[in-house]
Formats: structure tokens, sequence, C-alpha cells
């Protein structure tokens, strides 16, 4: 039997046009020859999916006529979801507000720095350290001894200092405190007495973030001070509060007085307060004291542009210093007074009493 | 965004019925009804208009194999099958486009639905090797075939259409030619 003929038997028993006894005679075969019953189910199967292929031709021709009645371009415009202007506007434009961004920051940088702006805007505070004129002091020597080659300096050990700036006791036996700006870069530091006595004395400890600086009078002459009469207050003060200071922005002892105006002070500074008082250079590093005798800041600067405003380290922070230093810088004990023999007394009796307590800094450097 | 959709949309049972018995018209407003939903989720996840149209309609296809094969229950909407077999093709093309950045921006909730496009493509690869063993068989025979066992026509009729003037040389004809449509068939890989 061919191929072909075989098929058409199987075209024919499958559609049920074989008549009864050649159906019988087929079913027979199938069953003993193997090799037709896989014909016959090849076949079956291959019909199959060609009608199915043919099913699906015109399905999908039935789904593109259907298609072709939708109007897709009107539909895409409702159901696109279009992103905000500003989203749009980025992702067309984004390379070029990029580069002009750029440009931007570039520019506001560069006049910033040409305006000095972005350098530490400082310029209108002015640390109250004195530096001494060297060359007037020369030309006075000049002038009174009128013969510059024999003249003699009086003693070795008081040249004309560098710098000068206040500092105060903070124990009897002869710690003190100053700003940091008045002995920064000193090769060595003096203290001088209201008597006119000076020390030597050695920076021990010192902290640039509070401008603050504790220095120890290491002098063969230096007597224990007695009891420092006031102490250090540790609570901030009020404004209002009248305050003073005293110091040595000159050869002598300069008290002035004003009151607490700001409990913040040069650009917001916390570690300040803003006092209404009247300083020079030469204060720096002087005790603020309040009318119970309470030190409650040490001055630091004052403003270039604003008449009569100063500004003063808060008390807590020189006790924040005073833990910070390291055990093994104190060569002696430094206990602070809690006592304070200032309290009611008058204006003038407490000057007498801080009188011996308050030193004129002077700093020698190259 | 479906605000005019659901006005006229045919319920799931009518369009089950409909696909059953061959309405033309509940296959329009089948395909009508989801479109939109299909063209909003593949134009806005990287796709264009006309890859929309092809996974819309293969997903019709999936659906409509699955009703007229008679395993079809409605334990889910027909809308959320419709989305997720589309949702999960595109992401099948996109992937195979490495246009895939790994995030789709959804819009209706979805079901797993693998299993069924496993199926569904494994007789696409079927049928593309049928269509090409069809256009490697060549005229008259391709025409022969289709007319035979895809459209039912009769041989009397194939005989008159090609001009054969003996029907037993239209059958030989007719059996050469499915002889070798099957072994273009079997021959692809």
């Amino acid at each position: 039997m061919s191929d072909n003929q075989l098929t058409e038997f199987i075209e024919r028993y499958l559609d049920g046009s074989m008549t009864a006894e050649e159906r019988v005679q087929f079913e027979l075969l199938r069953k003993n020859d193997a090799a037709v019953e896989s014909k016959v189910t090849e076949h079956i199967k291959f019909i199959g999916l060609l009608k199915q292929y043919g099913e699906r031709l015109e399905l999908e021709n039935r789904l593109n006529v259907i298609h072709a009645e939708i109007d897709v371009h009107a539909l895409k415009e409702e159901v696109m979801i279009h992103p905000v202007w500003i989203v749009r506007m980025w992702r067309n434009h984004h390379s070029k507000i990029s580069v002009a961004a750029s440009v931007m920051i570039f520019a506001v940088l560069s006049i910033l720095i040409v305006t000095g702006k972005l350098s530490n805007d400082r310029s209108k505070y002015e640390e109250l350290s004195q530096k001494i004129n060297s060359l007037k002091t020369e030309v006075g020597h000049i002038g009174a001894g009128g013969h510059p080659s024999i003249v003699k300096p009086k003693t070795v050990k008081t040249p004309p200092a560098n710098f000068r700036g206040t500092g105060f006791a903070l124990t009897s036996n002869g710690y003190l405190v100053t700003d940091y700006h008045v002995i920064k870069n000193a090769d060595s530091v003096y203290v001088q007495n209201a008597a006119g006595e000076s020390f030597h004395a050695k920076v021990i400890y010192t902290e640039p973030q509070y401008d603050l600086a504790i220095l120890q009078i290491n002098d063969s002459t230096f007597k224990n001070l007695g009891p420092v009469p006031y102490n250090l207050k540790k609570a901030e003060s009020d404004l209002g509060e009248n305050v003073y200071t005293w110091g040595y922005p000159g050869d002598n002892v300069v008290f002035s007085a004003g009151s607490l105006s700001s409990a913040a002070g040069y650009s917001n500074d916390t570690t300040e307060y803003q006092v209404s008082l009247p300083v020079n250079p030469g204060n720096s590093g002087g005790p603020l004291l309040d009318e119970k005798g309470n030190v409650i800041g040490i001055i630091t600067a004052r403003q270039t542009q604003m008449a009569g405003a100063s500004f003063a380290k808060k008390s807590a922070y020189l006790l924040k210093t005073i833990q910070n230093i390291p055990t093994d810088s104190l060569s002696k004990t430094l206990n602070l007074n809690n006592k304070n023999m200032l309290a009611g007394l008058s204006r003038k009796q407490q000057l007498k009493k801080l009188k011996n307590y308050v030193f004129m800094v002077k700093v020698y450097n190259q | 965004m479906n605000k005019d959709l659901k006005a006229s949309a045919p319920t799931d049972s009518e369009i089950v019925l409909g696909i059953l018995n061959n309405s033309e018209v509940v296959l329009k407003r089948l395909y009508t009804t989801y479109f939109p939903m299909i063209l909003q989720l593949i134009i806005n996840n990287n796709g264009d208009e006309d890859d929309a149209k092809d996974i819309y309609q293969e997903a019709i296809i999936v659906l409509y194999n699955k009703i007229k094969g008679g395993d079809f229950e409605l334990n889910s909407k027909l809308k959320t099958y419709i989305y997720s077999v589309c949702r999960r093709l595109w992401l099948k093309r996109l992937s195979q486009m490495n246009r895939y950045g790994g995030d789709i921006r959804d819009f209706e909730e979805h079901l797993p639905v693998e299993e069924e496009i496993d199926n569904h493509s494994e007789r696409d690869i079927q049928f593309g090797k049928m269509e090409s063993a069809l256009q490697l068989l060549g005229e008259p025979c391709k025409t022969i075939m289709e007319d035979f066992y895809i459209k039912n026509r009769s041989m009397q009729e194939i005989c008159e259409r090609f001009g054969y003037t003996n029907a037993d040389n239209a059958k030989t004809q007719k059996y050469k030619c499915l002889q070798r449509l099957k072994k273009l068939f079997f021959q692809q890989k």
C-alpha cells in the first residue's frame, strides 16, 4: 500500500465515508500494524494543527478588523500619563539646565570670593589685645637719651612688651586666666600686678575655640595671693544686669561699667555675652563681674562699628576649660574659690579687693 | 482613566457565552472594552501603540482559546485576567528587547499567569513552523492545502478552481502536497 493510498484510507476513515466492511478491515489493520497506527495518530494531530492554524489566522483577521475601527491615536492621548510640566521640561532640557546651573554656581562663588564675603567675616570684630608700637617706644628712647649709642635698657627683665592684655587670678597659688588671642605666638609671658611687680608666667593650657588660656605664675619672687575674693558664676546671667570690668588698656588699671545687653555675642555666638561697656585694646582677658562680684565672663572683643558693644566669653566656658586641663599640666592644685567675699560690699570696696587679683599680661615674641 | 469604559462594558459571563457562540458582536465589545487599559499599560511602559496592539491581540487569543477549550473558569475578573496576561507578555517582550528597567508602572491588580502563557507560546511556535512550512510549500500546493483542510472546501470546488479535469488527479496532487507539507513541517527545528 502506498503512502497516498494509506492517507486516503485514513481520511476516508476519519470523515466517515468508508463502508462498514472497509471500516472493520481498517480497524483491524490499525490494531495489527503499529506503523499504520502511528500514521493515523500523526495525521490526526497534524491536520488538527493545520486547522487550528487556520482558525488562528481567521481570528487574527477578525481582531484586526475590529482594531481598525478604534481611534488609537485619540485613545493614546487620553491614556498617556503626561508628566507635570517641570518633569517634561527637565527631560527635554536637562543638559541645558545643568550647564546653566553650573555657570550660576560658579558665578556666585567667584563673586563671593572676589568680594571676600566667603573668607571669615570677622572684619568688624576687633580683638582687644594691644599691640604696642615698638617704633614709637624706640623714638621715645632716642628722644629721651639724646645719644642712642649710650642708651641702655634699665632692666633686662622689663623690655617693652609686644602685646598686652589683662588676666585675673583663679587661685591664690598663681593660676591665671586670660584670652588665648593675647598670648598666642608668645615666646614669653610676664604678668604685672597693680603694684608694678612683674612675674614670669607659663601658658599651661589653651582652648582656642573659646579664646581662653590658663597661665601659671612660675617666678621665685611670687608670693601667695591670699584667698581669691570672687567666684565663677556657673549659671547664665540675665539681661540688663549691671556689670563692670577691670583691666589694663593702658599702663594703669581702668574700671569701666555697663550692662549685659545680649545673651549672644558676635554673629550670634552663644558662647559670648554682648555687653554695653566701653573697652579698649588691652582689656582682653579682663574679668566681667556682676554687682555681687561674681565673675560672669571674660572680656574678649569689641565691635568696631558699634559704639560700646563688647563681647565677653561666658564663665561657663571658662569652667569647662578648667575642667579640660590635663592633670599632668598642673604642678599645683587648682582649686577654685566657691565663696564670694565681694557680695554686699560697695563697688569701691569691691575694686579695692579686686586690685591685687587682676594682672596686666605682657607678651613678648620675635 | 477608565471612566467611560464601565458604562458599556459587557459582563464577564456575557463575553464567555458570546465567544462560545461565535458572536462577532461580543468579540468586538470585548476587544474595544479593554483595549484602552492595555494601551495605557504599554505606552506608559516604554512601548508604542503597535506593541499594544500585538500584546493585546495575543492576550485576546489566549483568552479566546481558553474559553473555546472549555477549561475557562470565572475565578477572577476577565479584566484582571487580560491585564495580567498582557503584563506578563509585555515584561517578556521588554526583557527580550533588553528594554526592561526592572520596574513596571502598574495600573491594575494582576495575577500570576505564567503557565498559560507558556502553553500559548508553545502553540505559537508550532503555528510559526506551520506558517513557514506552507510558505516553503509554494503554489498551488499551499492553496490546495488551505482550501481543503482549513476552509473545508470540497475536492469538487478545488478541481474547478485549479482546472483539474480529473478528480483523481486532483486527489493525487493533494496527497503529494500533504506529504511534502508534513516533511517540511517536521524538518524544522
